[in-house]
C-alpha cells in the first residue's frame, strides 16, 4: 500500500483557499461561516454564523423544508399514515424504507412504513385546487387501512395554490372519528430541514401529545426525543435503557407509535440527543407538563454511558444508580476489546464530519474513542446553539425566516402539570453539578486550530479534501460518490449506508469495526484506472 | 398572423372592447380572427358567440382528458371569428395562471396556431394585470408580439395601465413583444383625452384609439351581441369599426418606458386639476 503523502496546509491557509474563488461579497459571507476554532476557558469559542440562507448558485448539502418535516420527525412513526399532498417525488423520496427502521411487535401490528401516501398531483390539481382529491386520498386510506390517525404534509405547489389543508384535517377528522392533522412544510418555507423540524413538533405537540391518559405504568419513566431510529440506533438503546429497568415511554419518533406520542407526557423525564430538531417539544412539554429535559449523547460507549448516569443521578435511586453501574460494566468489556482491535489501525487517522444538527457533533466522540482526531465539521441545519452552546441564545438575531414559522404559546395544563422535582432535590442536584436544559454545542469539544463550517457546499468539500486529505469523510448520500471519486472512504451518517446500528454500547463496536474497515482498504489505490497510468496510446498536440 | 392581447385594469371593458373590435376586423374588414378568452370566468367571447354556451379548454381537458380535438374547444362565432374559453378554477382555489400556461398550451399542440388555418389574427383578452407568471403568459415566448391596453381618464386605471407596461417591458427585452398602443374606453373624466394622449406619449406610444362613452353598448350586451351585430347602423358601431381598422394599419410598436409613480401622479394633477 503507497503511503499517502502528506503536507497539511495550517488553517488558516485552508479557509484563504475555500473562499479565493467566491465573488467578494459571497466570501464575506462564507468568511462567517467558515470559522477557525479557538476554545478559551474551557467554553468559550468563536462565533459562526448558522441557519441563514444558502446563496443561490452554491450546490448546497441542505435539504427543503418538507424533508425536515416529514422526512426526519414523522416519518419514523410506523402506525400514523402520512399522506403527502403533492406531486409524486416529493412523497416517493421522502419514503424512508432504508433509512429508519421500526419493529412492530405482531405480524398484525399496524405498519405503514411499507407504503408510500401521496396524492400525486397532477396540472389539473394546481390549476382547479388539490382539496377534493386530497379529502378522497384521506377516505380512500381509513377505508383501507382503518388507522388511528392520519397526517397531511404540503409540498410547494400546495402553498402557491392555497389548499387549505388544516380545513381538510379538521373536516375529516369529525367524519371519520380519527385524529387527523396537517403539516404547513412547504419546502420552501426556511432555511432549510430545520423549519420543517419545528413545524413537525409544533402540530405533534399540539394535536397529539397528551391526548391518551391511559396510565403508562413502569418506574422510572422517560421520553428519548431526537432519536430516529437510524440503521436501528432506537433497538440498542431501547435494549439498554430495558437492561437498566428506565421505561421508554416514548421515542421522538425512532421505532415510535402514535400511542407513544400521546401518552408522552406522563414522563419524568425528557432525554434529548438531536438538540437541533427537537429541543422546541421538550420545551414544551416542559412548560406545558412540568417535564424536565436534559442534553444527552448515545453516540459513543463512553457517552452512552455518561448519559445514563446522569439519567440515574437525576432520578437520585440507589436500585437505579447501582443498576446503571452493573450495566456499564457488563456491557463495557466488549467494547475495550473492540477497540484493542481497530485502535492499531485508526489512531493518528483524521476525520471530517459534515451532518445533520447534531451528529456532526456526536459522531466525534466515536472517533475520539479510536484516537481518531476530527479536523473540520459542521451542521447542514443547525443554528447558533447547537455549535456555540445555549448560552448564546439570547444573542441569536431572529431574523424573517425564522419569524415565518410559528411560535406557539404554551401554558401549563389545569390538571396535568405536575413539577416532577421538588425545590429540595433541584438543589441537591445543582450542588451535585446536575444541569438541565444545557446543551454546550459541538465547538467547545473541539480542538483549537480546527475547522467548523456551516452549510458546507460541494466545492468546499472537494477543497477540504485536496487540501486536508482526511482520511474518512462523513456525509450523507448527496456527498458520497464525489468524495469516493477522489480516492477518500466516505461514511453515509444519515442513512449508514444500510449498516448500523451505532448507538450505545453494541453500535460503538460496530461503528469502529466499519470504519477500521474502511479507512484500511486498499481499493482506493486502485482508483487509477490502468490507462492513466500506462496508456495504450500516447501522443501530443501539434501545438505542445 | 397578427398575435395581439389586450390587457388593462379589471372592469375597464377588456373584452367588450376586445369583441367589438373583433367584429370590426370580420365585418368591415374580412379578417379571421381567433379570439383566445383567458379569464377563469369564461366570458371573454361571450358576445361574439351569442352566450356562454361553450366549454373551456380546461374543462373539456378534465372530462375527455388527452383525447381532445380542436373542434371540441374552438367554437365559431359571429362572422369570421373564432372562439376558445381557457377557463379555470372556481374563485379562491387552484391556479389559473397554471391554468391559462396549460390551455394555450394545449391550443399550440393542436394546431390551433398552424398556417393551415389561414388566420389573420390571434386575439387574447387577459383577465386583469399581470399580476403573475401565469398571466403573463401570453406575452412570454412571443405567443402575443403586440399588446394594447385598455384604459380610461381614471387614476387607477392608469396605474394599471404603467403597471403592465412593466411587464411588457421585462419581456420585450428577450422576446418580440411590443406595446402597440393605449385605447381609452372613456368614463367622461375631464380632460380624458388628452390626458392619454400624454401618457401614451410619455410611455413612448401613441393613444390609437378613443371610444365614447355609449350606452349602445350596454344595450347590445344584454342581447348578448357586439354592437356591430346588434345594431350595425349605431354612430358606436362604427367606432368600432374605426378601432380595428387603426389597429389593422398600425405601423407603431414599441418598447414601453413605464413612468416613476411620481411622474404620473404629476400628470394626473396637471390634467385632473385643468378647468376644462
Amino acid at each position: 500500500m503507497a503511503l499517502k503523502h502528506k503536507s497539511i496546509p495550517d488553517v488558516a491557509t485552508v479557509k484563504e483557499e475555500l473562499l479565493k474563488k467566491y465573488p467578494t461579497k459571497v466570501a464575506r459571507k462564507r468568511a462567517k461561516q467558515i470559522v477557525i476554532n479557538d476554545v478559551k476557558d474551557g467554553d468559550v469559542v468563536p462565533e459562526v454564523q448558522a441557519n441563514v440562507r444558502t446563496t443561490p448558485g452554491i450546490i448546497t448539502m441542505r435539504g427543503c423544508t418538507y424533508a425536515g418535516c416529514k422526512g426526519v420527525i414523522l416519518g419514523p412513526t410506523r402506525d400514523i399514515v402520512n399522506i403527502t399532498h403533492g406531486p409524486i417525488g416529493c412523497g416517493f423520496y421522502s419514503w424512508l424504507t432504508r433509512r429508519n427502521q421500526t419493529k412492530a411487535p405482531l405480524e398484525s401490528s399496524e405498519n405503514f412504513m411499507p407504503y408510500a401516501f401521496s396524492t400525486d398531483m397532477q396540472d389539473e390539481d394546481i390549476i382547479f385546487g388539490g382539496e377534493k382529491k386530497l379529502i378522497a386520498a384521506i377516505q380512500e386510506a381509513y377505508d383501507t387501512f382503518h388507522p388511528k390517525a392520519i397526517a397531511i404534509f404540503a409540498t410547494c405547489p400546495v402553498g402557491l395554490i392555497g389548499d387549505d389543508i388544516h380545513a381538510v384535517a379538521r373536516k375529516m377528522k369529525e367524519k371519520l372519528g380519527i385524529n387527523i392533522f396537517a403539516f404547513s412544510c412547504e419546502g420552501y418555507k426556511g432555511v432549510s430541514q430545520s423549519a420543517g423540524h419545528h413545524i413537525a413538533n409544533n402540530q405533534i405537540f399540539t394535536h397529539v401529545v397528551g391526548e391518551d391518559d391511559t396510565p403508562k405504568l413502569g418506574e422510572y419513566k422517560i421520553n428519548m426525543l431526537g432519536e430516529y431510529n437510524i440503521g436501528g440506533d432506537a433497538f440498542e438503546l431501547e435494549r439498554v435503557l430495558e437492561k437498566c429497568g428506565i421505561t421508554l415511554v416514548s421515542t421522538f419518533s425512532g421505532n415510535s407509535t402514535y400511542e407513544h406520542f400521546a401518552t408522552a407526557h406522563q414522563a419524568d423525564l425528557n432525554a434529548v440527543m438531536c438538540h437541533r430538531s427537537i429541543n422546541y417539544v421538550a420545551e414544551m412539554m416542559e412548560t406545558k407538563y412540568g417535564i424536565p429535559w436534559i442534553k444527552v449523547n448515545f453516540i459513543g460507549a463512553e457517552s452512552s454511558a455518561k448519559s445514563l448516569r446522569k439519567i440515574a443521578q437525576y432520578f437520585g435511586d440507589k436500585k437505579l444508580i447501582d443498576r446503571v453501574e452493573e450495566v456499564i460494566a457488563e456491557e463495557m468489556p466488549a467494547v475495550h476489546a473492540a477497540l484493542e482491535d481497530v485502535k492499531p489501525f485508526t489512531e493518528g487517522k483524521t476525520a471530517m464530519l459534515f451532518v445533520g444538527g447534531s451528529r456532526a457533533h456526536h459522531y466525534q466522540d466515536l472517533f475520539t474513542e479510536m484516537g481518531m482526531k476530527t479536523i473540520a465539521a459542521g451542521y447542514e441545519f443547525a443554528h447558533r446553539d447547537d455549535y456555540e452552546g445555549r448560552k448564546v441564545m439570547p444573542s441569536i438575531k431572529v431574523d424573517a425566516d425564522s419569524r415565518n414559522i410559528e411560535e406557539i404559546e404554551v401554558a401549563p395544563d389545569a390538571t396535568r402539570f405536575v413539577p416532577r422535582k421538588s425545590d429540595e432535590d433541584l438543589k441537591r442536584l445543582a450542588e451535585e453539578g446536575f444541569t438541565f436544559k444545557d446543551y454546550e454545542g459541538m465547538m467547545p469539544q473541539m480542538e483549537s486550530d480546527t475547522l467548523v463550517i456551516d452549510d458546507l457546499n460541494q466545492y468546499e468539500a472537494d477543497k477540504l479534501i485536496e487540501l486536508l486529505k482526511p482520511d474518512v469523510f462523513c456525509a450523507g448520500i448527496k456527498e458520497k460518490f464525489s468524495v469516493q471519486k477522489m480516492g477518500v472512504p466516505m461514511k453515509q451518517l444519515h442513512s449508514y449506508d444500510y449498516g448500523g446500528p451505532y448507538a450505545g454500547f453494541r453500535g460503538a463496536v460496530n461503528f469502529y469495526t466499519e470504519i477500521k474497515r474502511l479507512v484500511t482498504s486498499k481499493v482506493w489505490n486502485d482508483l487509477k484506472a490502468p490507462w492513466e497510468e500506462n496508456p495504450e496510446l500516447s501522443a501530443t498536440y501539434v501545438w505542445e | 398572423m397578427r398575435k395581439v392581447a389586450i390587457y388593462g385594469k379589471g372592469g375597464i371593458g377588456k373584452s367588450t372592447t376586445t369583441q367589438n373590435t373583433v367584429a370590426g376586423l370580420a365585418e368591415a374588414l374580412g379578417r379571421k380572427v381567433m379570439v383566445v378568452g383567458c379569464d377563469p370566468k369564461a366570458d371573454s367571447t361571450r358576445l361574439l358567440l351569442g352566450g356562454l354556451a361553450q366549454k373551456s379548454v380546461l374543462d373539456t381537458l378534465r372530462d375527455e382528458g388527452e383525447d381532445v380535438e380542436l373542434d371540441d374547444i374552438r367554437k365559431p362565432g359571429y362572422s369570421t371569428t373564432l372562439c376558445v374559453e381557457s377557463g379555470g378554477p372556481e374563485p379562491g382555489v387552484g391556479c389559473a395562471g397554471r391554468g391559462i400556461i396549460t390551455s394555450i398550451n394545449m391550443l399550440e399542440s393542436l394546431g390551433a396556431y398552424e398556417e393551415d388555418q389561414k388566420l389573420d389574427y390571434v386575439f387574447y383578452d387577459v383577465l386583469g394585470d399581470v399580476v403573475c407568471g401565469g398571466f403573463a403568459m401570453p406575452i412570454r415566448d412571443g405567443k402575443a408580439e403586440e399588446i394594447y391596453i385598455v384604459c380610461s381618464g381614471e387614476m387607477m386605471a392608469m396605474y394599471a395601465a404603467n403597471n403592465i407596461c412593466k411587464g411588457i417591458m421585462k419581456y420585450a427585452e428577450s422576446g418580440a413583444v411590443r406595446l402597440g398602443g393605449l385605447i381609452c374606453n372613456s368614463r367622461n373624466v375631464d380632460n380624458e383625452k388628452e390626458m392619454i394622449e400624454e401618457l401614451a406619449r410619455k410611455i413612448g406610444t401613441q393613444m390609437i384609439y378613443f371610444v365614447p362613452r355609449d350606452n349602445q353598448v350596454q344595450r347590445a350586451e344584454i342581447h348578448r351581441q357586439t354592437v356591430i351585430e346588434f345594431s350595425p347602423e349605431h354612430g358606436q358601431a362604427q367606432h368600432y369599426r374605426n378601432l380595428a381598422k387603426a389597429i389593422d394599419e398600425n405601423q407603431m410598436f414599441v418598447v414601453p418606458k413605464p413612468l416613476q409613480i411620481a411622474e404620473l401622479e404629476k400628470l394626473l394633477m396637471d390634467y385632473g386639476l385643468f378647468e376644462a
